[in-house]
């Protein structure tokens, strides 16, 4: 635990190096080397004015209905991906013939890029959310799905051993013993995975949509705005960082029982 | 006759023996596709309320003896009987500390001591107030709610033994139980486990590498030959006096003689397990 001054420190040299990032840009957008800036504002828009679009947006409620929506596919994204991954890690973890069976398969769909799925989840599912959330399940069902399954594998076996002794059945060793210890894998990973069911949402909404962050951000790119793309990226971080934040929360409830320092690394 | 190297008939067992084995042999197959025999014709009785320490070099099967006596696994050869019966699957009579953590790190102190009741099918506020009291009896009333992991090393075998005990096992297996304690921890955690056993006297088995803490637990205590093929080459009646002060066992007339006895055949065995891991 850092102490309180240094934590305010670190805090104070986290906003500096934000501000310093901040003036370079500025200075480099606005002053004028030999008759012209050296990075053009028309590629390159400006701080102040990012801000200003930024502010605007918010405050006139253009980018509420497209926050909605972005938010709405990435916790439908999340809770289908996590349910399916979680049944599906659960079934291949205590029946190895299916798991070894269908292993090179997982294996092959893991490694595609999903963005390649797009089109086809905007042919069947159309250019509303379900195509989005279709994408964002692709991602966070891996995820889910590989923790489940070694959390399930790698409960210790003294504490299996001792469970046994103490009279548990196969039920029962399975809600007191394997489901608390896969979810405690699935609950380390949740950062991870509900940034991948963001990432889903975005993509999605970025290739084809009529609404959502990703869509705004599109548009903006399509009539040169790039203020409004820096605008729509900037919204984005703060979703993130909020969302993250809520993460953080629920995490520390859910994983009360764990030491402070370890923290399982996540598969993407 | 207690030990026995060839495996005899053996038709009717006593009616108070809480645990037999009778020329129990384990073998496993190893990657280079031979055999490997980790014990070889053990035969063993532990009477009914009586503490068994089980003393050899370190990998002489002594664990495998246990896991056996749970039901954990199963012999290739021989048999293993819990109060006459013969142990088929997980022997519900019997309780086991084992040498690692094996609490649930996701329950807390009380949660983890209650739940053996809980799946036998006690309401759950009984079997937190019965968790309650043997939480007290371990001396860790006042660690309900700590997870295993905000409990020290002590405190959690102390869990383990409420946890253990709450379910009344005929038979208390123990692999090493106070092993990765610190001396004076294990004083302590020996004096607590005679003062609950002497409270209502189970069969206990002991594994241990430390002769004297065998010696100021034990009734008797069983030597076993070092690996591979161990086998049961000694087994000591205990002549001290119950009930016993451990902290003091080591001063009471009889220690140092039994000590010295049943050390001059470990020392064998011990060097001779030296030798094969050095060379």
């Amino acid at each position: 635990m850092p102490r309180a001054n240094s934590r305010l420190s670190l805090l104070a040299l986290q906003i500096l190096v934000g501000l310093g990032g901040l003036l370079a840009w500025h200075l480099l957008t606005t002053v004028p080397v030999g008759g012209k800036p050296l990075l053009d504002p028309f590629f390159f828009s400006k701080p102040l004015d990012v801000l200003a679009r930024t502010y605007k947006d918010f405050v006139g409620g253009a980018v509420w209905r497209h926050l909605g929506i972005t938010l709405l596919e990435t916790v439908l994204a999340f809770v289908i991906g996590a349910a399916g991954g979680i049944v599906i890690g659960f079934w291949f973890a205590r029946q190895a013939l299916v798991a070894a069976v269908f292993d090179p398969y997982l294996k092959a769909a893991n490694a595609l890029p999903r963005v390649v799925l797009a089109p086809i989840f905007a042919l069947w599912f159309g250019l509303g959310i379900w195509s989005k959330v279709a994408l964002g399940v692709t991602l966070v069902f891996f995820i889910v799905f590989f923790n489940v399954y070694q959390g399930v594998k790698e409960v210790s076996p003294s504490v299996l051993a001792n469970a046994r002794m103490l009279g548990m059945n196969d039920r029962q060793l399975l809600r007191h013993v394997y489901m608390p210890s896969a979810m405690s894998w699935v609950f380390s990973s949740l950062h991870t995975s509900v940034g991948f069911a963001l990432v889903g949402a975005v993509v999605g909404e970025y290739l084809g949509a009529a609404a959502g962050l990703g869509y705004r951000i599109a548009q903006a790119e399509g009539v040169f705005d790039v203020t409004g793309v820096f605008s729509g990226m900037l919204i984005l971080a703060i979703f993130v960082i909020v969302i993250d934040a809520f993460v953080s929360l629920a995490e520390a409830r859910l994983l009360r029982w764990r030491p402070r320092e370890t923290t399982a690394t996540a598969q993407g | 006759m207690r030990v026995a190297s060839v495996p005899m008939p053996n038709p009717e067992p006593p009616a108070q023996t809480a645990l037999r084995l009778e020329g129990v042999s384990v073998a496993f197959p190893e990657r280079s596709g031979q055999i490997f025999v980790a014990v070889d014709g053990v035969t063993l009785d532990v009477g009914d309320g009586e503490f068994v320490a089980i003393v050899g070099p370190t990998g002489c099967g002594k664990s495998t003896l246990l896991n056996i006596a749970a039901g954990l696994l199963r012999p290739s050869a021989g048999l293993c009987r819990v109060a006459g019966a013969l142990v088929g699957g997980v022997n519900r009579q019997a309780g086991y500390l084992f040498q690692a953590d094996a609490l649930m790190p996701w329950k807390t102190a009380i949660e983890n001591v209650a739940i053996g009741l809980e799946v036998r099918g006690m309401p759950r506020g009984q079997a937190r107030e019965e968790a309650a009291s043997w939480l007290a009896r371990v001396g860790l009333s006042a660690f309900h709610e700590r997870y295993p992991h905000q409990l020290s090393g002590g405190q959690r075998k102390r869990v383990g033994l409420a946890q253990v005990l709450i379910l009344h096992p005929k038979l208390l297996l123990m692999d090493e139980p106070f092993g990765p304690l610190d001396a004076q921890t294990r004083a302590i955690m020996g004096a607590l486990l005679l003062d609950l056993w002497s409270a209502d006297r189970k069969a206990v088995m002991f594994v241990t590498h430390d002769l004297e803490e065998a010696i100021a637990l034990a009734d008797r205590v069983v030597i076993m030959s070092a690996g591979p093929r161990s086998t049961i080459i000694g087994d000591h009646t205990i002549p001290l006096p119950r009930p016993r002060d451990i902290t003091e066992s080591r001063h009471l007339p009889g220690f140092i003689e039994t000590h010295k006895a049943i050390w001059q055949q470990l020392k064998h065995e011990v060097m001779k397990a030296y030798a094969d891991a050095a060379g």
